[in-house]
């Protein structure tokens, strides 16, 4: 425990949250969507077009594996080792509906351009190609059946031809005829691997019937599909070549290593001004200690990711502005969404992992002391349970109430409440056996502030509530707003005095229900980027909204109308530091001492808005907590603006406040993820 | 080449033929390099040098071939003219005065008639910032051509001639100072700039160091100070351009270039390693490791087949296709800072001073050329900054040149100093220095002086060494304790010290019969013999600095320089101060073979030279500024030929020549007029041919020598004395008759040629009489006999011809010569026949 100033911080570092390497990555360009796909089976979708906020979570399953993801349109495929195609349903964010191929398991899928043939590469060493229908996919035909699995497959643009990388060959295959036309062979790796099948992790079929491939001895070599002959071989790396990506117009092509690199190839003119070009190599970035398994080329930007579960976006800077928001390098690595609960009266904490639940108690101190001292723990914090869920499904979300008697949590299948009973010396829990049936597919639970009643959000943007005592439950009502949005809602925010519940969905949109009338109370006018935390103030009864492109809004719900000072600040603007953060606000809270503070928190820092302040001016200094505390009182008046920003804590899964006005502060360092990281392969350093 | 003064301070040898990147002639036999204020033209198969190229008053900044044709060359200097040299026969063409400080020369094969060069840039006095300017020369007939078509073409260009080129046919120039890359398109008159941050996110720089452009794709590589290489593509685009980063070297690339056909690049840095990247397979590398030091400038020949690499050991490398050393150019080594004194090895009368790292060099100073370099470490030497290595800080040698006694140390920070005391005595079968006796801290700390007997010889010679401990030690050769321990090794034959103060310098007199020893303020003077105190001598306050017996008639005089800028003589017989006065000197030095002294006097940044007898009030020999800085290595080396010059003021250079070193690690000497002219008589004497050995086949065989002989006499420095054609007629027909008739060729294939010879002897007699006090036969007109071998310089040859018409006229008239050319041509082996039969 720390004292900071008025708050006593308890400081937690005993989540051992470990996220889960990335697999496989699909970008949609039309909707700027990215998938990616993790090794534990989940699906996230982040929105490329606001501020690469993580949309949509699906959780994913013990066994399922996704070695490949593809869209096709707005709809989402994947395959893996486990043999089936699966498609997603975004808006209930759970499978749709998986089909076996029968082919083994299925190391790649692709479609053809027109979106209307999807390709399964298998292991017995069949392509199959799937119908895409409205509703569903078709098994459709298979191509000839080689020797061999098939790892890698890229449709030629026309959707005439594909070629698929195997062991130590490529072949081009008719899709009409489903003959292979061309078998182009890979050269193995010189010196003892020269005895190993080389690996064709994965190709690239251009318009201009170019063939790209990336191999497990570490080559990038261009082919031409006409002729089926080499053009040029560039070793990049002494280990695999493990993924390829192609920019939208064919002029640059990216590949990912097992050193951790991402090495850029361009279709340059040799000299200026002339039509005859070549694939040069280019730029190296390093961005992972590990595998890059993944990769996407979008216009402006490479995204990464790998075994070193981190999402990496690096621009190119030669396509966007210099020294804008755009032109930073962005490193997601952490969920834009709360992984832990805190139940404010009782003092536990509720952490989520995929497969099992924990819930601890806080430590206690009974000692004050001077700001930025630790105290002394009189009571060490306490791991009271460990939950593990039954069934397959992982856990999509979960809730404590701020009682600590209630428990909750969810997967795609089910819904599961728990009550807990607590005392000094023993701990039991007792699980809720009769749920009411509307509580089914849900996204997101929470609790009321008197933990009587639980809110889960349901499809079609709807809200269940239910109501809770002693023993059992009841179905109450479900909460339903008219603007016809079938996204799911991720965000739920119940008032203090519980007359409001405040839902954000994923179109952007903010309902506020009045819990009295059970019914619909307002909108928040719709602004265009999406809502990461939504908190309703507990007197004055505002709605405060902070957005994925680190807007802040307050709405009072009394007038229907944005604030006063909400007007003031969209007028005046935000000082550009706030605006360049590029890690989402994912919490707001209130102090109830001090009615003007709004406290939020990002991955980086935590910050607290005193409304009472002027807001800073663009020129002005705006992280000067530290500046503000050297100068004499006068002048830190002066000087002093709204946002008191707090970067002690770095990495914060979770800031709360406790009814005792203790701060609880979770924090996950990224160096305790990386030291549980397998090793990286060897490489060999300069002066070593 | 003004004359003002009867002596003046001349570049002698040792200059830095590393300063700029050589050329590597068209057909790879010539290498060209900038040395001091000459050109050098080495033979890159003996390594000899052939020609040097006299003309420039001041440094030379750049050597380059001209593009239009293979057979000239331009350099440039500081003194602000571009000179145009025929190099294979060392004739001077044209010089264009520019006005102008030139720090570097380019040329590009589109632009004709156009150099470009860089100068200071008008306002500023440093080198900070120059402008890289386009020279259109005149074609206007005449040896000094004023040139007045100047244009700028690019402003901020680096001092570093390196980071200027042009690309593709001179399509383009790059240019880059600090971390900014410009490049600048000529045909569309359009400039590009590209920026690097300052440093990279690991904190190193990115400062660019050097730049090459591909030959024939739009591809420019640049070095950067971190080590790393970049390859700039796309570079017509602000935004679009692109790179790829190459990163072998460890620390900064001082040298990159392309091969001629663009297939490779070389690049190279400290690490002393040249290293070939395959263009487009940049993975795949090629390395030549150990060449010595640190890699400064690479040229490659038009051929592709021969790299040359310039090293910071004032060395150059001849490579053949990257695989093969096939020959080294080696100058005066030039380290860091000379640590020993400058001393004449007594047997070959070579410099010996400090050379590559732990090592001592042999640098004969009349051939101008390195003899051997001596390992006195011997230990492995790291390439790598910042590394505290073992460095021989003094050296001396004995009278007879017999022993040798070196000093190395190794600085440490936390510790102290490592030292060892080595004596090496000279071996006759090897000719070489073989070590004798190792002696590991013959001083507890740091050794400030050592000296050897000068008057003993072989076995009794006696070493005196001075150390910071406040003793001094007398070693003595001495037999091995036991019959098997091998030969006589140095022992320790007393030590001493005196109140215990530094001994700062030690000397011994001429005879050897005394020795003097300085510790801190007080000198005091020994008897080597009985080891005894026989005086001491305390002077006006000031740390001892230098001390010096007398020579010869003032042997009883002993001079002593203080840090508190006295120069003191005390006189040995009455033991008192003869007299004193307040200099500042730096240096202190006796002339073995006369009684004179020389003094080099620190002043106002600049060193003044005053050469005395202790004797005579008067100085001998004054002068203001020889060099700026201060000087703190010099040495008489005596001549082999002793002059005979009268004028009171050089007599003191009749019998030795001071040599000295000044701050910026230049050899520099004093020359007389009359011993210059002598030395430019002598250079005409020389008979300079091709890179081909002086054979007697070669003299006879080698056709139309004649011709050649004429030629090489350069018009430019020719005075107008002209000596006599030797009576023995041609070299060739001298060659033949003296030869051993069992080296000849047979008779039947010599005959041709000795006929020839002998119709080519005879007109250039007449020539020659007829001309006799006039200019010499013209050049020209030999030129325009050549021209039927070099068709490729036909396209210059017309304003030749004009300025030939208005040039004196040829004594002979056209008909003559036509009818001579005709009966050289005649068939002549009509006479072997005869023999034969």
């Amino acid at each position: 425990m720390i004292q900071m100033g008025e708050f006593k911080v308890h400081r937690v570092r005993f989540f051992d949250y470990m996220p889960s390497a990335i697999r496989s990555m699909a970008f949609n360009s039309h909707t700027e969507r990215l998938a990616v796909a993790r090794a534990d089976g989940a699906v996230e979708i982040f929105n490329f077009a606001d501020n690469y906020f993580q949309e949509k979570v699906i959780a994913g399953r013990d066994g399922r594996s996704i070695e490949a993801l593809c869209w096709v349109g707005r709809r989402l495929f994947s395959a893996g080792l486990e043999g089936e195609i699966t498609e997603y349903d975004l808006e209930n964010l759970r499978p749709r509906y998986s089909i076996e191929a029968y082919g083994g398991p299925i190391w790649t899928i692709s479609s053809n351009s027109q979106g209307t043939l999807l390709a399964a590469g298998c292991e017995d060493g069949t392509v199959k190609m799937f119908e895409i229908l409205e509703d569903r996919i078709q098994f459709q035909t298979n191509l000839s059946r080689q020797k061999g699995r098939i790892i890698s497959l890229s449709w030629h643009p026309s959707g005439a031809q594909i070629a698929a990388g195997m062991m130590d060959m490529i072949k081009i295959f008719d899709s009409e005829t489903g003959q292979a036309t061309h078998r182009l062979l890979v050269d193995r790796g010189v010196g003892t691997s020269k005895s190993r099948e080389v690996v064709v992790w994965s190709v690239a079929f251009l318009n201009d019937h170019t063939i790209i491939s990336g191999d497990s001895a570490g080559k990038v070599q261009i082919w031409d599909g006409l002729t089926g002959t080499l053009i040029s071989t560039h070793l990049v790396t002494k280990w695999d070549v493990l993924v390829l990506a192609i920019s939208q117009d064919e002029s640059s092509v990216i590949a990912g290593t097992s050193e951790g690199t991402v090495v850029q190839f361009q279709f340059l003119p040799s000299t200026v001004g002339q039509q005859d070009k070549f694939w040069v190599q280019t730029r190296t970035f390093k961005n992972h200690s590990h595998d890059v398994r993944a990769l996407v080329h979008t216009d402006t930007a490479v995204v990464s990711g790998g075994m070193d579960t981190q999402l990496v976006v690096r621009p190119l800077l030669d396509k966007v502005e210099k020294n804008t928001q755009e032109s930073a390098l962005h490193k997601i690595a952490f969920p834009h969404r709360n992984l832990v609960s805190c139940a404010k009266k009782a003092g536990l904490l509720l952490f989520q992992f995929p497969d099992h639940l924990e819930l601890w108690r806080l430590g206690e101190s009974d000692r004050n002391g001077t700001p930025g001292e630790s105290l002394p723990v009189k009571r060490k914090p306490e791991k009271l349970i460990q939950l593990k869920i039954k069934g397959e499904d992982h856990i999509c979300c979960s809730a404590l109430s701020p009682c600590g008697s209630w428990l909750a949590y969810a997967t795609v299948a089910a819904v599961r409440l728990y009550r807990l009973q607590l005392s000094s010396s023993n701990v039991s829990i007792q699980k809720v056996s009769k749920l009411p049936r509307e509580l089914k597919s849900v996204h997101q639970l929470c609790f009321s502030s008197d933990s009587c009643r639980l809110f889960a959000s349901s499809s079609f943007s709807s809200v269940v509530v239910v109501a809770l005592d002693q023993t059992d439950c009841k179905y109450l009502h479900t909460l339903k707003h008219k603007s016809g949005s079938k996204q799911p809602i991720h965000i739920l925010s119940p008032s203090e005095d519980g007359q409001w519940l405040a839902t954000a969905n994923t179109d952007c949109e903010i309902h506020v229900f009045n819990l009295r009338k059970m019914k619909l109370h307002c909108s928040v006018p719709a602004y265009s980027s999406c809502p990461t935390a939504v908190s309703i103030h507990p007197t004055s009864g505002n709605l405060v909204s902070v957005h994925a492109d680190q807007q802040i809004f307050e709405f009072s719900l009394k007038q229907k109308e944005y604030s006063v000072w909400s007007r003031q600040l969209q007028r005046q603007g935000l000082h550009p530091l706030w605006l360049q953060r590029d890690t989402p606000v994912t919490q707001i809270t209130f102090n109830p001492n001090n009615p003007a503070h709004i406290m939020l928190h990002d991955v980086f820092m935590f910050c607290i808005i005193d409304q009472s302040l002027p807001l800073p001016e663009a020129k002005s200094k705006f992280y000067n907590q530290r500046i503000l505390r050297s100068l004499p009182e006068p002048q830190r008046l002066r000087e002093s603006h709204a946002f008191k920003a707090c970067k002690n804590f770095q990495h914060l899964l979770s800031v709360n406040l406790l009814e005792d006005l203790s701060l609880v502060v979770v924090e996950r360092p990224l160096v305790d993820i990386v030291c549980q990281l397998p090793a990286p392969v060897r490489q060999k350093l300069f002066a070593t | 080449m003004v004359e003002q003064a009867e002596i003046r301070v001349v570049h002698q040898g040792g200059s830095n033929i590393t300063f700029r990147e050589p050329a590597i002639s068209s057909d790879s036999r010539f290498l060209l390099c900038a040395s001091g204020h000459n050109v050098k033209v080495f033979s890159t198969v003996t390594e000899e040098c052939v020609q040097e190229l006299r003309g420039h008053t001041d440094l030379v900044t750049g050597v380059l071939l001209r593009p239009s044709n293979h057979l000239q060359a331009y350099s440039c200097s500081a003194d602000g003219t571009v000179r145009l040299w025929d190099f294979t026969d060392g004739i001077l063409i044209k010089t264009y005065v520019i006005g102008y400080p030139i720090c570097s020369i380019y040329a590009s094969a589109s632009h004709d008639g156009v150099i470009f060069i860089a100068t200071p840039t008008k306002g500023y006095k440093t080198l900070d910032s120059l402008q890289l300017l386009a020279v259109h020369l005149p074609q206007t007939a005449g040896q000094l051509v004023e040139t007045s078509d100047l244009s700028a073409v690019l402003s901020d260009v680096s001092a570093n001639p390196a980071t200027v080129a042009f690309g593709r046919a001179g399509e383009y120039v790059a240019s880059t100072n600090g971390v900014q890359l410009q490049i600048f398109f000529f045909k569309k008159q359009k400039s590009f700039r590209f920026s690097l941050k300052e440093n990279s996110c690991s904190g190193r720089r990115n400062t660019f160091t050097c730049v090459a452009c591909h030959p024939t794709d739009d591809c420019i590589a640049t070095g950067h100070e971190d080590g790393k290489i970049r390859l700039w593509r796309n570079f017509d685009q602000k935004r679009e351009y692109t790179y790829r980063t190459l990163h072998w070297h460890h620390s900064t690339v001082r040298a990159l270039c392309f091969t001629p056909e663009g297939s490779n690049l070389l690049s190279g840095g400290v690490e002393s390693v040249l290293v070939q990247w395959r263009y487009q397979q940049e993975s795949q590398q090629d390395f030549l490791p150990r060449l010595g030091a640190a890699i400064t400038h690479i040229a490659v020949s038009p051929d592709g087949a021969l790299f040359c690499t310039s090293h910071s050991d004032n060395k150059i490398v001849l490579i053949q296709s990257c695989v093969k050393v096939s020959s080294i150019i080696q100058g005066l080594v030039k380290g860091e800072a000379v640590q020993t004194d400058l001393m004449v090895d007594p047997r070959s009368k070579a410099l010996v001073l400090n050379g590559k790292p732990g090592h001592l060099q042999f640098y004969s100073l009349q051939r101008d050329r390195l003899l051997f370099n001596l390992d006195v470490v011997q230990q492995e030497f790291i390439h790598q900054e910042g590394l505290d290595q073992f460095q021989v800080v003094m050296a001396t040698l004995d009278g007879a040149g017999a022993w040798l006694a070196t000093v190395e140390e190794r600085k440490q920070e936390t510790v102290e100093a490592e030292l060892n005391l080595k004596l090496w005595a000279f071996d006759e079968p090897s000719q070489s220095f073989v070590l004798n006796t190792t002696v590991s801290t013959p001083h507890e700390v740091r050794i400030t002086a050592v000296t050897f007997d000068p008057a003993a010889r072989g076995q009794t010679s006696l070493l005196v060494s001075c150390g910071r401990d406040g003793l001094f030690k007398a070693w003595r050769l001495a037999p091995p304790a036991h019959p098997d321990d091998g030969g006589p090794s140095w022992t320790c034959d007393f030590v001493s010290g005196y109140h215990g103060l530094t001994p700062q310098r030690c000397c011994f007199s001429a005879d050897g019969s005394l020795l003097a020893v300085g510790f801190q303020e007080v000198v005091t003077v020994w008897s080597p013999a009985s080891w005894e105190l026989l005086l001491t001598l305390s002077q006006p306050p000031g740390i001892i600095r230098d001390l010096c017996f007398g020579r010869l008639s003032c042997s009883k005089f002993l001079l002593g320089t203080t840090s508190s800028d006295q120069l003191c003589c005390w006189n040995l017989l009455t033991c008192s101060l003869e007299w004193s006065t307040s200099m500042e000197v730096s240096l202190l030095l006796a002339d073995p073979l006369s009684d004179n002294m020389a003094a080099f006097c620190h002043q106002d940044g600049n060193t003044d030279l005053f050469v005395f007898k202790p004797s005579e009030p008067r100085p001998l020999f004054s002068q203001k500024a020889v060099c700026s800085g201060r000087v703190s290595r010099a040495v008489f080396a005596p001549r082999e030929v002793a002059l005979e010059s009268c004028e009171e003021s050089s007599q003191w250079l009749n019998r030795s020549q001071l040599y000295f070193l000044t701050p910026l690690m230049d050899l520099l000497t004093f020359s007389t007029r009359a011993e210059e002219e002598r030395l430019m008589t002598a250079s005409k004497q020389l008979v300079v041919d091709d890179s081909v050995a002086m054979t007697p086949f070669q003299l006879l065989l080698g056709k139309r020598r004649p011709h050649h002989q004429a030629a090489v006499e350069d018009p430019a420095v020719r005075p107008p004395a002209e000596r006599p054609v030797p009576p023995g007629g041609s070299a060739a027909v001298r060659e033949l008759l003296q030869s051993p008739a069992h080296v000849l060729p047979a008779a039947a294939a010599l005959c041709s040629v000795f006929m020839e010879a002998l119709l080519g002897v005879a007109t250039e007699t007449r020539e020659n009489e007829t001309s006799a006090g006039e200019t010499p036969s013209d050049p020209e007109e030999e030129e325009e006999e050549d021209s039927d071998q070099e068709m490729e310089t036909r396209a210059t040859r017309p304003e030749r011809g004009l300025l030939e018409t208005d040039s004196a006229d040829p004594v002979l008239s056209r008909a003559q010569v036509r009818e001579l050319r005709r009966v050289r041509k005649l068939d002549h082996s009509w006479f072997s026949s005869l023999l034969d039969s």
